[in-house]
């Protein structure tokens, strides 16, 4: 791990686009997954035997499947509006860190076997057989993509190297190249509820001792049950909800929120995770099977509606996706959405009065909101587009005293990946993970620096964790990260009004 | 009739047919493949008549490059609209009468092939100039741009330099469109012109040029943003529903 000698690029008072340095992050590579984590998804272990003729065929399936690879292959003019877009070409300078050189990768491929130019004359096309450097490449570069979607807002085509990266990572699962950190999650997910493989009993015994903190903090019985049948609303929250900080405190808030609103609710270990991988490495299977927990588990404790906590992936496969994946949701209350997001279940209840706040108990931040990638570009909140951007942000003034938001260019559907989302978020990628957090470190650091801002929120399970890990390497405090409903678990009034 | 009346006939009828036939299979493919998960670049219109606005602006305006790269869009967008003001004053030589309004777009149309030409030096000269492009070009972007530019400069040419028969380049034209072949002008301006041309029509289909058919499909744009309201499911995704669920 190159952890040691790593620094962080210095940040810059306006952003410049880097000059191109060929190669830089060629050998920045995921861990490989084993043949034990590959195998309990049904993978190969190792890079089969026949990898080519595999790889191609599985191309050309996923081509027959879904419409925008194949759109997105053929569409691409080689404009280059994208190439200044992506956090991690502008904090690496690696010029196949630009959306659409990454998605020429396997573009080239593509034109040598499925089109009629890249098998005549593959030198004037760019077209290229899938040799091993090829396969390296894809190996290394489709593992430094986050598949955030800000290429694909400023793309004439709306072409998405989310959708590219997704491809080549399925095909490469499909011929034994995994990557360690993504696909022993879902194993966990699958055996145990959750990406920590945290199981029921140790869950519920961490719930206890949050209660107890609630109790000391409030003076009230706030409660987090989990399991219980006949509650109103299944919560289901990232896992991280439970252990990590600063996620922990905006499950407090939640439950606050709950609690003030004398709403029934719960958590279930069965479906202890509101993550999905699956999305990941673009394997409709996968996802469909850990979304099919959420559905058990909505199902099996009767639940009539379904909240899903703070989580930037997760929200857009739960509203984007859950519907096709396990829905129709016809057996929920039809007066809410479904699914409904948290800050959705908590604007509301502000709009209608049955929230109160103290907005002085934040007057020690001042506050920003970091628009996280799925949430900004892949899903809405509310009834009207844009939703996503302004409900949020609706909470936290009514919470908070201070707001300001960052340079226009790098919040809502322009916002910056935290650096950390699509499968990165793990030590083994930390350079490619601090320098692509560069774009939003110098929005932030502008922020800090005229307005006094020390209090960043997000609604993103990973953009907490992986902003925790690199806040320190840009000489800001790592605690300056939490949670919108962290902040509404400090100001909320609890109690009898 | 000349020879050459007789092999740019052939060349021109064999262009259009490739194009045209290589167009329609490509977009019954894209038409037959499924998108299996709603996945438009949100904030996303949340119905049908709001896609078509989107989509609209998109291939009019060119919304999301103009947010983009201004000079890209600025290149971009002069060429594309130059470029169709360009084929309508076209029109021309395959009417009789001629229509109304191609009339009243001629010197628009004109001035238009100038501005297309100069939007095309542009977005080249950016394949040479920007470091990040220069890097992502392959030799078929360079000669796009060459076969585009030289189309342009060959009808200008025709309009400023050394004009042709234009009487009779109508005739001809109007002869490929009803089967009754006319002698095409002895004229090099327009043999080039005429080549180049079939050799767009021929490799639209075959090359980048999808882009124009494609961002019609492409899923980030086109769907709406209602996966709550209405529950979207694929052919083989349903299959796999029923086996699971």
């Amino acid at each position: 791990m190159a952890t040691t000698q790593l620094s962080a690029p210095p940040l810059k008072p306006y952003p410049v686009i880097p000059i191109l340095e060929v190669g830089a992050m060629a050998g920045t590579k995921s861990f490989p997954a084993n043949a034990q984590i590959q195998q309990a998804l049904g993978f190969p272990g190792e890079l089969v035997e026949d990898w080519h003729d595999k790889a191609i065929a599985k191309l050309g399936e996923l081509l027959g499947k879904y419409r925008s690879l194949k759109v997105y292959l053929d569409a691409c003019v080689h404009c280059g509006a994208c190439t200044d877009k992506c956090h991690y070409f502008l904090g690496t300078g690696d010029p196949k860190n630009m959306p659409v050189a990454r998605q020429d990768l396997l573009r080239k491929v593509y034109r040598r076997h499925f089109t009629w130019s890249g098998k005549l004359f593959p030198k004037l096309v760019g077209a290229e057989d899938l040799t091993k450097e090829v396969l390296d490449d894809w190996y290394s570069y489709f593992n430094q993509c986050s598949e955030c979607r800000r290429c694909s807002v400023y793309c004439p085509y709306g072409i998405d190297t989310a959708e590219i990266t997704m491809a080549a990572r399925e095909v490469m699962d499909s011929i034994g190249l995994g990557t360690k950190y993504t696909n022993e999650i879902i194993g966990k997910v699958h055996r145990v509820g959750n990406n920590l493989g945290l199981p029921g009993p140790a869950l519920q015994d961490t719930l206890s001792s949050i209660e107890e903190d609630l109790k000391e903090e409030t003076g009230l019985d706030i409660r987090l049950p989990v399991n219980e049948k006949g509650a109103e609303v299944l919560l289901v929250t990232p896992s991280a909800d439970f252990f990590a900080e600063p996620h922990v405190y905006s499950l407090m808030g939640y439950a606050k929120v709950f609690h003030a609103a004398g709403i029934s609710w719960t958590l279930s270990t069965h479906a202890s995770e509101a993550a999905n991988f699956g999305m990941f490495i673009g394997n409709y299977a996968q996802m469909q099977k850990i979304a099919t927990r959420v559905r058990e588990s909505v199902l099996d404790l009767g639940a009539k509606r379904l909240v899903v906590g703070e989580c930037g992936h997760a929200w857009r496969a739960a509203y984007s996706f859950w519907n096709t994946l396990i829905g129709p949701f016809d057996f929920l209350d039809p007066n809410y959405p479904v699914p409904q997001h948290i800050c959705e279940l908590t604007y509301d209840l502000i709009q209608r009065g049955a929230l109160s706040f103290d907005k002085g108990a934040n007057d020690k931040y001042v506050v920003t909101f970091h628009d996280s990638c799925n949430v900004a570009r892949a899903s809405r909140m509310g009834s009207l587009p844009g939703g996503q951007f302004e409900i949020p942000r609706a909470i936290i003034r009514a919470v908070a005293h201070k707001f300001v938001d960052m340079n226009p260019e790098t919040i809502r559907e322009k916002t910056f990946c935290c650096g950390g989302g699509g499968g990165i978020l793990t030590d083994d990628l930390l350079e490619v993970r601090v320098k692509g957090a560069l774009p939003r470190m110098e929005a932030l650091q502008a922020v800090v620096e005229s307005d006094g801002v020390n209090f960043m929120a997000t609604i993103c399970a990973i953009c907490k964790a992986q902003f925790s890990k690199v806040l320190p390497y840009y000489k800001f405090n790592m605690g300056m990260v939490g949670g919108v409903h962290q902040l509404v678990g400090n100001a909320i009034r609890l109690g009898p009004k | 009739m000349t020879t050459a009346t007789v092999v740019f006939a052939l060349l021109l009828y064999a262009a259009a047919l490739l194009g045209a036939a290589g167009l329609a299979w490509r977009i019954r493919d894209y038409a037959r493949t499924p998108a299996p998960l709603k996945i438009p670049t949100t904030p996303a219109p949340t119905s049908t008549g709001g896609v078509v606005l989107r989509m609209l602006r998109e291939v009019t305006l060119f919304e999301s490059l103009f947010k983009a790269n201004l000079w890209i869009w600025l290149f971009g967008w002069m060429f594309h609209v130059s470029l169709a003001l360009v084929l309508a004053r076209h029109l021309r030589y395959f009417t009789e009468p001629v229509w109304f309004w191609v009339v009243w777009i001629q010197p628009f149309g004109l001035y238009a092939g100038l501005a297309m030409a100069a939007g095309l030096a542009g977005l080249w000269a950016r394949r040479f100039l920007v470091e990040r492009i220069r890097y992502i070009s392959t030799p078929s972007d360079h000669l796009m741009l060459a076969l585009l530019l030289g189309i342009a400069l060959s009808g200008l040419s025709m309009k400023f330099l050394d004009h042709t028969d234009i009487i009779a380049v109508k005739a001809y034209a109007l002869g490929l469109i009803f089967f009754d072949w006319q002698p095409l002008p002895a004229h090099l301006g327009l043999y080039v012109h005429l080549f180049l041309v079939a050799l767009l029509m021929g490799i639209f289909p075959y090359s980048k040029l999808l882009h124009a058919p494609g961002v019609f499909f492409s899923p980030g744009r086109n769907q709406a943003d209602n996966p709550r309201e209405r529950r979207h499911l694929a052919p083989w995704a349903a299959e796999l529903d029923k086996a699971k669920l």
